[in-house]
């Protein structure tokens, strides 16, 4: 038996390679999935007190001013108002709503709310009143007084632009992350290693790409919603759409003064997240009409709130420079960003950071890197994190570069790639260098399949590279484009998991852990892994998640962790389990613990001569034992010592028509390793999703703004994601891989989907006209007008 | 005002603003397997069956709803019982949300087309969106529920 998840002997290593599963590996329903499909009670608005009083917020009409007064009287008087708060309702404690490890990677640079508003959507006020409609009409009645500022609208001109966004006193970054407020710069990085302008200056040939990666919106079909009460000894309960109860309890405690021990939060089914709910939102508000009034109060965001007012991914500015001799062998990689992080700096560094971490390893035998650059504040949303954040605005720059590249050199793009990328077995030193926020943690790729991921992936999309673009009618040019991808599984040694077993009369268990299922299925991969490796079956495990009342702790579910570090945590959990069991069977059968064999839920001496059930025994040692009974439980944590990388080759074939610029995808094929996937048909479905969402991101998900600052793209009519009729076909095969760090070879499979669509729809555009487009997304209008300019220069 | 609606089987009283939609009264009235997600008739949570067709309640007057029979999910347990078998089997519930407004329209299509293809799937399912599974997932449930149900 391995005694840490995290570091294998070749021995355990080899034996579990050719470990035959019997639950994980499978293709297991998910446990809430027939309640889910039911419509059963499951979300947080299906839970609210029906006597909850309904919260709305007042929000700014202006992209940055001050608010002057605000006057409550009017709406006071309308019969069922609760109360109105205001900036002077709140405690003065700048706060980040980012949920991070603790001191959080991000400034605390916002306030609950504030005497400042600094994009259209920021909150002004809260009405709480006992029905929807008289909140909504009590909200109409507050008259806000504003005093209006110039806003900085372009990422591009905010960099120490006369307006300064945060000229307030009392904000702060908990490290050091380059904050310089005055300068409207929320973060800075810079790394180099080598010397990279000697390098580029040395070599043969290179390359020079800047793209524009547009923001975008989650859009999970649940809005953001809360509700909150006092329980029978005052504390405050938050019911929440949240992918961090913990994070949440934290920062709530410091943004309303309470002791943590004061605040239960509770995360029951979410109706989908990708990143959007790893922040704090709606739960202040809540709570302060709670504290305030003693009675239950309930939030739920309208979709134009959703998308006005919650986060969007990071718009940025990606530059790549690449140096190579002309074999192909490529020597130098010179990527610079600008990072938009909109009115507060949440997530500002980690997503930067990423755009270099999880991007410059797949070259990881260049001589000189280097990746730096700014993120800056604008009086637009709030950037936060979204599924691949920072990989893939990262990847879309680099890896239109290397076809760049390939072309120059007359190389098909796939051998290029080949030759200059990461192996198993292989490092980088950028893993050592760049972590998110901190620095990295030096690691070696045990498993890397990217190889065989590339050699399917040729052979499902039908790969020639002398015949990447071919007209299939006059004017319709079908075309194939690559791209190749690499994510991580949690962040080392900052994010940890924690899982707690308990043995129950009747020979099954209660497995308890803070992992926070945002509708991936992690409950029912969590107890998966927990049943194979306690031999008994699904049934025999009833899982219970992320509530900090009564499940163990877990940073929660973002940057790939669940499967790899919550896993690893059930993993230690389900072996402690076993062990804890054989020594208290082995007292009974009066032998040493060696000597009892467990297997199929039952235990028995080496010699045959004393057998007992599981369920025999559950029994025994709950109520039969006298002074020996006992309840069985364990408690277990993890940390990853490494983050390993899963990894994906993306092949897409396009239509495209010249005459209206139109790119249909045809059919896109990606081959990832994301080790053994614990449940097959979530891992799959993973992957599946992740790429559309990524096909909306590169062809026409935009986040589009006036030359006010209001949002216009601020419902699903304005801002359409994809149909189940948008795209032709999603072929998705996963290859044979083991990550001996991982609980039974897993590693993760949630963001890596995501990344590689802009870039291999770049790509194969690219081949279809000549014409490399730099601005996201790939509209119709953006295409075409590509075609005209350059056929201007023919 | 009180409006008099047939759901599910059931006659139900409910209080309702004139200008309100089915969506907040059957929620309201604890039908919250109608869920809300997007306000402007776009994602398709909401569907519910009015005289046996797909309708989104969120932009369907609940006055108008009156004389009519309303089935949620929940009025079709045992056949979304059947067809959840299919969809769980490929992981294409996730987050669920989608799943009830989306399941009744899959039952609805079953008794509306006969042996229909890929695209007349994807083109009766357009209006349920969903940002979980990229669709994939459920189109292969959907088959496969379809040639067991006709077998």
């Amino acid at each position: 038996m391995r005694e840490y998840v995290g570091t294998p002997t070749q021995e355990t290593r080899e034996l579990e390679a050719t470990r035959k599963f019997n639950i994980v590996a499978h293709n297991v329903s998910k446990v809430d999935g027939e309640g889910l499909v039911l419509g059963r009670p499951a979300y947080t608005d299906d839970l609210a007190p029906r006597d909850a009083l309904h919260v709305k917020l007042i929000r700014s009409p202006h992209a940055f001013a001050r608010i002057i007064s605000i006057d409550a009287a009017e709406a006071l008087k309308l019969p069922g108002v609760a109360c109105v708060l205001t900036w002077k309702d709140c405690p003065r404690i700048p706060i980040t709503r980012a949920g991070q490890g603790n001191p959080e990677p991000s400034p605390h640079d916002r306030f609950i709310l504030d005497e400042y508003v600094r994009y259209v959507g920021d909150e002004v006020a809260v009405v709480a009143a006992e029905d929807e409609a008289t909140a909504e009409k009590a909200a109409s009645l507050v008259k806000v007084e504003y005093e209006v500022f110039e806003p900085v609208l372009d990422f591009e001109k905010a960099l120490d632009n006369p307006t300064v966004i945060h000229p307030e006193p009392e904000i702060h970054e908990m490290f050091p992350i380059g904050f310089e407020p005055k300068r409207n710069i929320a973060a800075a990085y810079h790394m180099e290693i080598g010397d990279v302008e000697k390098e580029l200056a040395d070599c043969p040939v290179t390359v020079e790409h800047t793209v524009y990666t547009q923001s975008q919106q989650h859009v999970a079909l649940e809005p953001h919603t809360a509700f909150s009460y006092l329980d029978l000894q005052g504390r405050l309960n938050i019911v929440t759409s949240t992918q961090n109860p913990w994070h949440t309890r934290r920062l709530l405690g410091l943004a309303l003064q309470m002791p943590l021990s004061r605040i239960r939060i509770v995360k029951p089914r979410i109706g989908g997240g990708f990143g959007g709910k790893q922040h704090v939102h709606v739960e202040p508000y809540v709570a302060m009409v709670t504290l305030r009034t003693g009675k239950p109060a309930k939030l739920v965001l309208n979709r134009r709130e959703v998308f006005e007012s919650t986060f969007t991914r990071h718009e940025m500015r990606v530059s790549i420079r690449l140096g190579a001799d002309r074999d192909g062998t490529l020597r130098a990689i010179d990527m610079k960003l600008l990072s938009n992080t909109g009115a507060y700096g949440e997530h500002a560094l980690t997503v930067f950071m990423v755009g270099g971490s999880k991007t410059l390893p797949l070259y990881n035998k260049v001589k000189a890197v280097r990746f730096g650059g700014h993120v800056v504040y604008t009086n637009k949303v709030s950037a936060g994190a979204y599924r691949g954040y920072g990989a893939i605005q990262g990847l879309t720059g680099l890896e239109a570069a290397i076809d760049e590249l390939a072309h120059k050199l007359g190389m098909d793009p796939v051998e290029l790639r080949r030759k200059n990328m990461l192996h198993e077995g292989e490092t980088s030193e950028v893993f050592r260098i760049m972590g998110e926020g901190t620095e990295g943690v030096a690691m070696t790729i045990d498993s890397c399949k990217l190889e065989e991921c590339i050699r399917r992936g040729k052979e499902l999309i039908g790969w020639e590279p002398d015949r990447l673009a071919w007209e299939v009618a006059p004017g319709r040019i079908r075309a194939k484009g690559m791209a190749i991808a690499m994510q991580g599984s949690g962040i080392p040694l900052i994010d940890m998991g924690s899982a707690r077993l308990e043995l129950q009369d009747g020979g099954f268990f209660k497995l308890h852990v803070g992992a926070t299922d945002l509708g991936t299925g992690s409950d029912t991969i969590l107890a998966q892994i927990a049943a194979e490796e306690l031999g008994v079956d699904m049934k025999d495990i009833i899982i219970h998640s992320s509530d900090t009342d009564h499940t163990p702790f877990d940073v929660g579910a973002y940057a790939s962790s669940t499967t790899y570090v919550s896993g690893s945590a059930v993993l230690k959990a389900a072996r402690s389990m076993k062990q804890k069991l054989i020594e208290a069977v082995a007292r009974k059968f009066g032998v040493a613990p060696e000597q009892v064999i467990y297997e199929r839920k039952r235990f028995r001496t080496a010699d045959g001569a004393k057998s007992l059930s599981l369920e025999e025994f559950s029994f025994d040692t709950l109520y039969h034992d006298g002074e020996h009974m006992q309840t069985i439980a364990v408690t277990e944590s993890f940390s990853g010592e490494k983050s390993p990388p899963p990894y994906l080759a993306a092949f897409v074939e396009i239509e495209l028509d010249r005459e209206t610029g139109k790119v249909d995808v045809i059919n896109y094929v990606a081959v990832a390793d994301v080790g053994t996937p614990i449940n097959t048909s979530l891992a799959k479905i993973q992957i599946e999703g992740g790429l559309l969402q990524g096909i909306g991101m590169a062809l026409y998900e935009d986040v589009r703004y006036s030359e006010k600052g209001h949002m216009l793209s601020h419902s699903m009519m304005t801002y359409p994601i994809p149909s189940r009729e948008d795209v032709g076909r999603i072929t998705v095969e996963l290859v044979d891989s083991y990550e001996p760090s991982g609980p039974f070879g897993a590693k993760s499979a949630g963001e890596i989907g995501i990344d590689t669509p802009p870039a291999a729809i770049s790509n194969a555009i690219r081949n279809a006209t000549g014409v490399r487009l730099t601005k996201l997304p790939f509209t119709p209008e953006r295409v075409l007008m590509a075609i005209k300019e350059a056929e201007k220069h023919i | 005002m009180i409006i008099t609606l047939d759901i599910n089987g059931k006659t139900e009283r409910a209080e309702c603003a004139p200008g309100e939609m089915l969506t907040e009264v059957l929620r309201r009235l604890g039908h919250v397997e109608v869920k809300k997600g997007c306000d402007t008739g776009n994602c398709g949570a909401c569907t519910v069956l009015l005289d046996g067709k797909p309708i989104l309640s969120c932009s369907f007057l609940a006055v108008r709803a009156e004389g009519h029979a309303i089935t949620t999910i929940q009025g079709v347990e045992h056949e979304a019982k059947e067809f959840a078998k299919f969809l769980t089997a490929e992981g294409a519930d996730q987050c669920g949300f989608c799943a009830p407004g989306f399941a009744l329209t899959v039952l609805a299509m079953k008794k509306e087309l006969t042996d229909p293809s890929e695209a007349d799937i994807r083109h009766y399912l357009a209006g349920n969106l969903c940002r979980c599974t990229g669709y994939e997932g459920q189109i292969r449930a959907i088959k496969k529920y379809l040639e067991a149900e006709n077998a």
